[in-house]
């Protein structure tokens, strides 16, 4: 199981949370009806103290494990400084404004976006035509903001900052500056 | 029964620390109408940016955006949590409140403080958000230097005040009079830190004595002692920061040219998030398990379930909450990796951990007592109970590299994570620590109306998780939680968040209407008149020392 691009995890993401919401919002409601009643309620599992404890461990951490595992991108960001990226851009932040010209990439390329702000603290962020967020990182003035990224997708996406830098920064948004090309008709 | 009188409400029978503690959460309950207010408009702009007072200006949109928590976090929940605290020290350990001027000191500052935050906010439009991201609030290019230094006294004086109010528990806790007039420091401190509980434990495996059957301080005191340390530690990092920023601000208001890249973006980011970390991860989870304990206790009047472990949990979170700052910085690449994946990812799992444990404690205390009558206070522990349930697996599932990718900085975060944290867990505790102290605090005044008090809690509860629920499907879909929409992006979710956002508005008010029926205006501005009786205790001799030292 991979998750390719960002819209198959936040799918999933969004089922598994709704569904955890309702089973806990379930027990709570149950728990709160059985507390007033007279007569024992029977419980429906019995769960020992320490199987619930290793219960909470075994989430947190295979929460991790389960990502490094299924979401590309986890591994490629950590090792990213030891790849050697297929195309670098560089963009440029200073005065609320994106210096960066049009980014041509082929599906599957392995991309660096090397960003730098000469002022404040802004974000570089890529998002599809229906708003949705591809990726993004935080560009700290001073410091290395370097995201590898592969595109799984075709199309045209847009650049906004991610990170509020005075109300000014309001309108760092560009349009249709990133454009992936190389899928088949059906867009694979 | 009117609204001059109130019910049986009787303001000049109320002691010294009955009435500070009021005083407090009067002044706590204004503030939080005042977020509220502040979030709905908000959340109204995002329907309709162009409806007043917004009118589609991104510049007051971000000055209430930036006032929004301060008015929320220290207006009204610090002033609530520190009244409730400064009252139930003196209650749970029989002894007097170190100082109650001090107490009358902290609720006039962290008022004033607000106050001033707001004022810097709505006069001069200073807007670089709770954050306070370097080098944006000495950004004199985009905000008024007035107003910065303004805002940043204001948040220093709440600060100030919060010093105090740590200084007050401190003593309390030490003072060596009635219950504790033979304990010794040592002893204080081994309970304080829960490290009693894990010698219990230990000795329990190994079948050896307890070390300590009676422990000096009772779990809720513990909890408080505990929370207390990231209490102190975060003011002293605000502050820290409030000075930087103000010797900057003050430098270019007497025409110095000074640069701000002087201080490391980053650096100082993860300074800040040190610190502010310590309000989200460290105070509030320790303050409401503790919180947790005593209505759970108080509700049943049973021991609580599996105590020992309750305390050394304490103890863990000592270590957890200090080394957490990280999940915050997880979308900065500059951030070591190493940093990211310890503290970042696997410290902050043990919060599921911790927040488990405190979560299974009080359910179980309440189940062992059952059956018990479903009253007010039951009705919004379980609520807040609820929403930790909600809002901490949501917290550990962001504070993951490759879901923080496409999840910072998202009305997910704010939405699904904080708001529910805030309103659905931590305020419907606050709810049921109100009611559980409302007959101690107001010498049994009755309630003016139960079905205005339950109108309350359902609005809230549905407005509360409706809101962080179509906040958090919006950001699933990309909306970010610093930008100002205007072209109606999002429109469906922002409708019903909006809606969402005036039921709890609508909720704030018939709970005030009801509070205000219930103590009458009369009463009200009594609690804010000087105490006839200057007792700093609760329910015992009001001079403790006096008898421990004739014994």
């Amino acid at each position: 199981m991979t998750f390719e691009t960002s819209v198959e995890l936040l799918k999933f993401h969004n089922v598994a949370y709704t569904v955890y919401a309702m089973i806990i919002i379930s027990v709570i409601a149950w728990f709160a009806y059985n507390l007033t009643r007279t007569e024992k309620a029977k419980p429906i599992v019995r769960i020992p103290f320490y199987l619930y404890i290793g219960f909470l461990v075994a989430m947190g951490v295979g929460h991790h494990i389960f990502t490094y595992n299924t979401i590309p991108w986890v591994s490629e960001d950590i090792m990213r400084h030891n790849v050697t990226p297929d195309k670098t851009f560089k963009i440029n932040i200073a005065n609320h404004k994106f210096d960066m010209e049009k980014m041509e990439i082929k599906k599957g390329e392995k991309v660096l976006f090397d960003a730098h702000s000469s002022d404040l603290v802004y974000g570089f962020g890529l998002f599809r035509q229906d708003g949705s967020m591809i990726s993004q990182m935080q560009v700290n003035p001073g410091s290395k903001n370097d995201l590898l990224w592969t595109f799984n997708e075709c199309g045209e996406f847009d650049v906004r900052s991610t990170e509020y830098a005075g109300p000014a920064g309001n309108d760092m948004f560009v349009k249709k500056v990133v454009v992936v090309t190389g899928c088949d008709k059906k867009g694979v | 029964m009117s609204l001059i009188k109130g019910t049986n409400f009787d303001a000049s029978t109320l002691t010294a620390l009955q009435k500070v503690t009021l005083r407090a959460v009067v002044m706590s309950f204004l503030f939080y109408g005042l977020a509220a207010l502040e979030g709905t408009l908000m959340r109204v702009a995002l329907v309709n940016p162009s409806i007043p007072p917004i009118e589609g200006h991104a510049s007051h949109f971000f000055s209430i955006m930036t006032v929004h928590p301060i008015i929320g976090i220290f207006g009204s929940t610090y002033q609530l949590v520190f009244a409730a605290f400064m009252f139930l020290i003196p209650y749970l350990t029989k002894k007097p409140l170190y100082s109650v001027g001090l107490a009358n000191f902290v609720w006039i500052m962290i008022t004033v403080g607000s106050a001033l935050a707001w004022i810097a906010a709505f006069v001069w439009s200073y807007a670089p958000l709770y954050t306070l991201y370097w080098p944006l609030p000495a950004d004199t290019e985009q905000f008024n230097v007035i107003g910065g230094i303004v805002f940043i006294v204001g948040v220093a004086l709440i600060m100030i005040g919060t010093l105090g109010f740590i200084y007050n528990i401190y003593a309390t806790i030490f003072a060596k009079v009635g219950v504790h007039a033979n304990k010794t420091t040592k002893e204080l401190l081994i309970s304080g830190f829960g490290i009693d509980g894990l010698l219990n434990l230990k000795n329990k495996l190994t079948g050896k004595p307890p070390y300590s059957k009676e422990p000096a301080l009772s779990l809720p005191v513990v909890a408080i002692f505990r929370g207390t340390v990231d209490t102190f530690l975060d003011a002293l990092v605000i502050l820290g920061a409030g000075i930087l920023v103000l010797v900057y601000l003050l430098a270019d208001a007497s025409g110095a040219s000074w640069d701000v890249h002087a201080i490391d973006a980053l650096l100082y980011k993860n300074f800040f998030w040190w610190g502010l970390d310590l309000v989200a991860d460290g105070l509030v989870l320790i303050y409401v398990a503790g919180s947790w304990y005593l209505l759970a206790t108080l509700i049943t009047g049973q021991k609580l379930f599996m105590e020992n472990v309750a305390r050394a949990a304490l103890l863990l979170e000592l270590f957890v909450s200090w080394m957490v700052w990280s999940h915050h910085l997880l979308a900065d690449q500059g951030q070591p990796e190493m940093m990211k994946l310890i503290s970042g990812e696997m410290v902050t799992m043990f919060e599921l951990l911790t927040q488990g444990l405190a979560l299974f404690i009080t359910l179980m205390t309440l189940w062992k007592a059952r059956p018990l009558k479903m009253t007010m206070e039951l009705k919004y522990l379980l609520a807040g109970l609820l929403g930790f349930g909600l809002a901490v697996p949501a917290a550990i599932i962001q504070a993951d590299m490759g879901m923080n990718r496409i999840l910072h900085n998202t009305q997910w975060i704010i939405g699904a994570h904080v708001h529910i944290a805030l309103l659905t867990g931590l305020y419907m505790t606050l709810y049921s620590v109100v009611y559980v102290l409302w007959p101690l605090l107001t010498n049994n005044t009755k309630v003016f109306s139960m079905k205005m008090a339950n109108m309350h809690f359902w609005l809230h509860l549905i407005g509360s998780l409706g809101m962080g629920a179509f906040m958090g499907m919006a950001g699933l879909d990309g909306m970010l939680r610093r930008h100002f929409y205007m072209d109606g992006e999002f429109q469906t979710f922002m409708i019903l968040a909006a809606i969402a956002a005036v039921m709890m508005l609508v909720a704030w008010l018939i709970f005030l209407i009801n509070i205000i029926m219930s103590v009458g205006l009369k009463g009200l501005i009594g609690i804010f008149l000087p105490a006839k009786d200057d007792t700093a205790t609760f329910g015992i001799d009001p001079q403790p020392s006096v008898v421990a030292q004739k014994k």
